[in-house]
């Protein structure tokens, strides 16, 4: 069966990793290799010593996920992979945008920054830098405003999420593999 | 009790039951081999890396143990790859293990580095890089482990030298702590009750049997399913032998170069059971085409593997055995007399066209692989290298077991056979091991007559020498207009070659010698080689074009000849 590009969509996939040397790097072969096509990824501590806690966004449709889902399951190293796509779940990202900025455009940058609630971190004559944190559309929206004073210099962590309710599983559950039918 | 890190490598390898190595010393080795004589193990010394790693890959094999190879670093390591990957692509367990250069050393470029764990990623099922005495015990159990465990595969330890010369109390690591492998699922009844539902209402049911029958021993269930429901067994190259080739429900091999029925059932079908294979593209051919009537159940161990290529209506993930033990009780006794029928009618016209009932007077290969199953009597391990012959030696050798047929079917690796019979030997020492080889491939690793030599292994090996590399010139001849561009091969005399390194050999030119030659051959006591000088230009048949429905098959030509039937070549 081919896949068709029209019917593509964004996924969000969280992955627990063991801590060890060359485990990203085992991460990012598979997808590589895989062809799988990645939009983002963030990684960093868990709650749990010795587990990082992996979000990425992949574009592509269900079988193409489904595929990258398992087979990073099978990494040694990967202790649980879990699809929130279509879980009621939290998506934050935090950006750093340099604007350049005079006297004139500097009150109006800082207006669009506090409506965004963002909050600016560094002043200098001619630039300012703002950290806004949100779900990707919003500070799509941001970027998109401050780009006309212009931007001269940004960065982006890719999205984290987080599933919405009670406590969730942590890195150590055996998750059930049922296949479907 | 203190132990150095070489002496841990053969503590735990010995009391894991490991009792034949693969290999060739070097620098950053040495120690392990220092410490060797002192254990139970026997070293087979290789010529070539690569063919280290394919005799540990021909061992696992037939012995359905992992397969250990030890070489050093750098150059061995890289040379090492090509195996890997072979045994990764056939879910074959290998532990390999490489020097490395000293801690000290690490990332520096120092004599004969090279990133080993970095280069075999893709091509291990998992990897480690020891650089700490403390974790060597512990990560050469766990490599076993997963090696041989869930879907086997091979994995790889890269030891530095100074933690093989270090000292350390040893103690054999009793328990695993591997909390990401979980290489067991169970089997889900609520998908047996699905598939056997499917079964049961099944019209033309189809099974294609895999390799994953012959590794969870499945074929007695494989065959009990058969009998019961009435289903006629299509194989895939690797899963050859899962049920017997005389048996009246198999259909042979299916795919690219499959028997025409296999691929007219597979696609005439309406309930296709997939067990222990992945629906491979030369299985499949176009997926858009591919059995386009069928609803899918697909028992698999591999979870990746279900729904990769082929949506599955019913998946159900486990080994083989436990599924069909599971599924055979809730299987309903059934008879398809149309269906068989039917197949039958495609069987006869596909021995219509066969090449063995038209009249040749030429040394064909096909003739050579049914007369190497008339004299061995089928009773021998058949060790096949890539191209043409390999394709040949599966459609005319009839397989009667599993296990029985060894050849690179993911990679398809040339130069595979001559090492890898040599390890089948180690792994059946009383059984007869025949390597067909091309004179392509041959040449590739044509340096381990020199390891059939010293080790006196008692391998025969068949070379079909058509001049080729033959199954290139198929595809030039079919596909680029006969534009035979680096294809033409020019042989050494093999029959002198062999003589140099001390085994007996012949050349055969004609028909009339096969047999006898074969038979003495077989009845050799020692190595033996033959040459078979063969008809250039044959093509293997039926084939279907690379990306088509495999029903869509591009057959020999008959032509009515003077005296019968012949091939219009």
């Amino acid at each position: 069966m081919t896949h068709d590009p029209s019917t593509f969509h964004k996924y969000t996939v969280v992955a627990w990793l063991e801590d060890k040397p060359g485990v990203l790097s085992r991460v990012l072969s598979l997808f590589r290799r895989r062809n799988f096509n990645i939009e983002s990824l963030a990684v960093g501590h868990s709650e749990r010593p010795g587990v990082s806690r992996l979000t990425f966004t992949v574009l592509g449709d269900d079988r193409m996920v489904e595929q990258a889902i398992k087979q990073l399951d099978k990494l040694v190293n990967v202790l649980r992979v879990e699809d929130i796509t279509h879980k009621p779940a939290v998506r934050r990202e935090m950006a750093l945008i340099r604007v350049k900025v005079n006297a004139q455009t500097r009150p109006e940058v800082m207006q669009l920054v506090d409506i965004y609630r963002a909050h600016i971190i560094d002043v200098s004559m001619d630039s300012l830098v703002v950290q806004a944190v949100g779900n990707e559309e919003r500070l799509n929206s941001l970027i998109d405003l401050l780009s006309n004073f212009p931007i001269t210099e940004m960065v982006r962590t890719g999205p984290v999420a987080m599933t919405r309710g009670a406590a969730g599983k942590n890195g150590n559950g055996k998750h059930a593999r049922r296949m479907a039918l | 009790m203190k132990r150095t890190g070489a002496q841990i490598v053969w503590e735990v390898l010995t009391r894991e039951g490991v009792d034949t190595v693969f290999g060739h010393p070097g620098g950053a080795i040495l120690p392990v081999y220092d410490a060797m004589p002192a254990y139970p193990v026997r070293h087979i010394l290789a010529r070539h890396e690569q063919a280290a790693g394919h005799m540990a890959d021909g061992y696992a094999r037939v012995s359905g143990r992992v397969g250990v190879v030890t070489v050093t670093s750098g150059p061995a390591a890289t040379n090492l790859v090509t195996a890997l990957a072979t045994a990764m692509m056939d879910s074959i367990p290998i532990l390999a293990i490489t020097g490395q250069v000293p801690t000290t050393l690490l990332g520096n470029d120092a004599f004969q580095e090279t990133d080993v764990t970095g280069v075999t990623q893709a091509v291990t099922k998992h990897n480690y890089l020891v650089t700490d005495i403390r974790d060597l015990a512990r990560v050469l159990r766990e490599a076993l482990y997963i090696a041989q465990s869930g879907r086997p595969g091979p994995v790889l330890v890269d030891i530095c030298k100074d933690v093989l010369n270090d000292e350390t109390d040893y103690e054999f690591p009793e328990k695993l702590d591997l909390p990401g492998y979980r290489p067991f699922a169970g089997v889900d009844m609520q998908a047996i009750e699905a598939a056997a539902e499917l079964i049961n209402q099944a019209q033309r049911p189809v099974i294609i049997a895999g390799h994953g029958v012959q590794m969870a021993h499945a074929e007695n269930e494989l065959r009990q399913l058969a009998e019961k429901a009435h289903i006629p067994v299509a194989m895939t190259l690797l899963g050859l032998g899962d049920i017997p080739e005389t048996h009246p429900l198999s259909l042979g091999m299916c795919g690219m170069h499959g028997e025409a029925r296999a691929n007219k059932a597979i696609q005439a079908s309406d309930v296709l059971i997939g067990i222990g294979m992945r629906f491979d593209d030369r299985v499949t051919g176009d997926l858009d085409a591919f059995a386009p009537h069928a609803k899918v159940i697909h028992i698999e161990l591999d979870p990746a593997e279900i729904n990769k290529n082929v949506p599955a209506d019913v998946g159900i993930l486990a080994d083989a055995r436990e599924a069909l033990q599971a599924l055979l009780p809730k299987v309903q006794p059934a008879e398809h007399r149309e269906w068989m029928a039917q197949i039958e009618e495609w069987n006869r016209e596909s021995q219509e066209r066969d090449i063995l009932n038209a009249e040749v007077d030429e040394l064909i290969p096909p003739m050579i692989m049914r007369e190497l199953w008339h004299v061995t009597q089928g009773d021998v391990i058949m060790v096949t290298d890539v191209g043409q012959h390999q394709m040949w030696e599966a459609q005319y050798f009839l397989h009667e077991r599993p296990r029985q047929l060894l050849t690179s079917g993911g990679l398809g690796t040339m130069g595979y056979a001559l090492p890898a019979a040599i390890g089948a030997h180690f792994a059946a020492p009383d059984e007869t091991v025949w390597a067909v080889v091309g004179d392509g491939g041959f040449q590739m690793t044509i340096q381990e007559l020199g390891t059939v030599m010293q080790e006196k292994v008692p391998v025969k090996i068949a070379i079909i020498n058509n001049g080729f590399l033959g199954m290139v010139r198929q595809w030039q001849e079919l596909f680029y207009e006969k534009n035979y561009a680096g294809t033409p091969i020019l042989s050494p005399d093999y029959v002198k070659l062999a003589e140099a390194y001390g085994i007996p050999a012949r050349l055969v030119t004609s028909q009339e010698d096969v047999s006898a030659v074969l038979k003495e051959a077989h009845e050799h006591p020692g190595p033996f080689l033959i040459e078979f000088q063969v008809k250039e230009e044959v093509n293997v048949y039926p084939m279907v074009e690379p990306g088509e429905a495999i029903d869509n098959l591009i057959r020999r030509r008959i032509v009515q000849g003077p005296s019968g039937l012949q091939p219009a070549w």
